[in-house]
């Protein structure tokens, strides 16, 4: 409104918009929301913190060790109680041939163990 | 001060130019950029949330869990254990746990059958998890009927739904009372699933685990700490199957980052001929290119990363989900809470954006130093 009432009154044509403009403008709008979403981050993490102790309480009552994340097979289902042997017993040479397999691996703290055992 | 500002603005507005002479190229290359920051993105924010909510639900766990190993398999554990585990020096508790596995024909799914030791449900209840409700569509009231090691079918009556809050640890189970459980396995009161220690003091309990292994040879001892580190080493996105998505996302963008960085087109030479024709320093048409990779690297790494923190905050990393279900019919429904940080952000910078600016740079440093007249005959 200023900008073309000044122009109207000097008689000059504005000038026009430098593309610079557009691009520290698009740039900052960038950075605003990566600030933003590091913001949002922080404040669902503290909205969260009960549902969190919640689950704690569930894992504690029921005195359960693992996440119900891998469900296909009993080896991934409970990965922190697995053994090396469940994955491979299926049947004699057989492979372990569940998907998540190639994803999870061994427990740790496995080979403290076995290095006694075997 | 001010004509230094003026000058780097007019770099802009001409690399600005520049890059919109060249816009279906560019334009392409910020899509496929934003891509691979996406992935790399959603692959990092999703195992580091994963394995920060792991830690956080299991620091509750049992302190010490104790299994009997029979022909290196594990085995039910013999309950006059529980004795010999109290006994040791430091145990404060050993109980016997129960749980198994109960696989369901109808729907393909493995269930968890468990008897928890606080408020377990009434003879011929069960309580259920909230995926198997869902899978069976099962309420309170409905009758589900187990088949018992001896074939005979066992009918139990759905006493209730573990919380849906709960999904991530209880998607699948279903808990039960004692003397249910055993009938239905046909588990003798000798025998129990396992067993969990508590200790005095934490810091011994590695040599507490220690003890029971030398007064028990045949069992194995798993404490608190090897649980989380499980989940850690699952879910570190240096490992597992997430690095080798990582490496072919990084190789493929490096591929792609080389083939434009290895050599300028002819058009692009002949550009930095004219400059340096007329009187653009060296530094100037570097600084061109430093802004032109700048800007396309750093727009492509906002929108990447923020796409990716919709992707896996917003949807539950929606893209992953059929590598993480793999065969498993039961997967729990769960939003999973953004744990990120600046390091995060930090280590995706320096993969993406500074090896694709330091590589644009370079051809252009090698066209603006020979002579101008060579460059736009060439």
């Amino acid at each position: 409104m200023i900008r073309k009432l000044s122009a109207r009154n000097t008689g000059r044509h504005p000038l026009p918009v430098r593309k610079s403009g557009f691009c520290l403008v698009a740039l900052g709008i960038c950075v605003l929301l990566l600030g933003l979403m590091l913001s949002h981050a922080a404040w669902q993490r503290r909205v969260d913190g009960p549902f969190f102790d919640q689950l704690a309480y569930v894992v504690h009552d029921l005195e359960l060790t693992d996440l119900c994340f891998f469900t296909e097979a009993r080896y991934t289902r409970h990965l922190s109680q697995a053994d090396r042997f469940s994955p491979f017993q299926d049947h004699p040479v057989s492979l372990e041939h569940f998907p998540t397999g190639s994803i999870a691996g061994p427990p740790a703290g496995l080979r403290r163990h076995h290095d006694k055992l075997d | 001060m001010t004509s230094w500002i003026e000058k780097q603005r007019s770099i802009l507005d001409y690399t600005l130019s520049s890059l919109l002479r060249r816009k279906a190229k560019n334009i392409s290359l910020f899509f496929v950029y934003t891509l691979v920051v996406f992935l790399l993105g959603s692959a990092m924010f999703f195992t580091e949330a994963m394995k920060r909510e792991a830690s956080l639900i299991l620091k509750d766990a049992p302190e010490m869990v104790v299994q009997r190993l029979l022909m290196g398999r594990y085995d039910p554990i013999p309950v006059d254990y529980l004795n010999k585990i109290r006994n040791i020096r430091g145990v404060t508790s050993a109980e016997s746990r129960l749980w198994g596995y109960y696989y369901d024909p109808v729907t393909g799914a493995n269930y968890t059958l468990m008897v928890p030791r606080n408020h377990p449900p009434a003879s011929e209840e069960i309580v259920i998890g909230k995926g198997i409700a869902k899978s069976r569509v099962l309420g309170k009231g409905d009758i589900y009927s187990f088949r018992a090691y001896d074939g005979r079918v066992r009918s139990f009556t759905v006493a209730g739904e573990l919380s849906a809050a709960s999904e991530l640890v209880s998607a699948d189970l279903i808990l039960m009372a004692a003397s249910d459980f055993r009938s239905l396995f046909g588990l003798p009161d000798s025998l129990a699933t396992d067993i969990i220690v508590g200790v005095r003091n934490p810091k011994e309990l590695r040599t507490i685990a220690g003890k029971i292994t030398e007064l028990l040879p045949d069992t194995r001892p798993i404490i608190r700490d090897e649980m989380v580190r499980t989940y850690d080493a699952v879910f570190d996105w240096r490992g597992g199957m997430v690095i080798v998505l990582t490496i072919m996302a990084l190789s493929a963008f490096v591929i792609f980052a080389w083939d434009k960085a290895s050599g300028l087109s002819a058009e692009e030479k002949r550009e930095i001929g004219i400059l340096k024709a007329i009187g653009w320093e060296t530094s100037d048409v570097l600084a061109v290119k430093t802004y032109e990779g700048s800007l396309v690297s750093f727009l492509s790494f906002s929108m990447g990363i923020l796409a990716a923190y919709v992707h896996v905050f917003f949807f539950s990393a929606f893209l992953f989900a059929p590598a993480l279900k793999g065969w498993s019919v039961l997967y729990p429904d769960f939003r999973i809470t953004p744990f990120i940080d600046p390091y995060q952000l930090a280590v995706l910078f320096f993969l993406t954006v500074v090896p694709y600016t330091v590589a644009t740079i370079i051809p252009s440093w090698r066209a603006a130093i020979v002579d101008p007249d060579a460059v736009m005959r060439s």
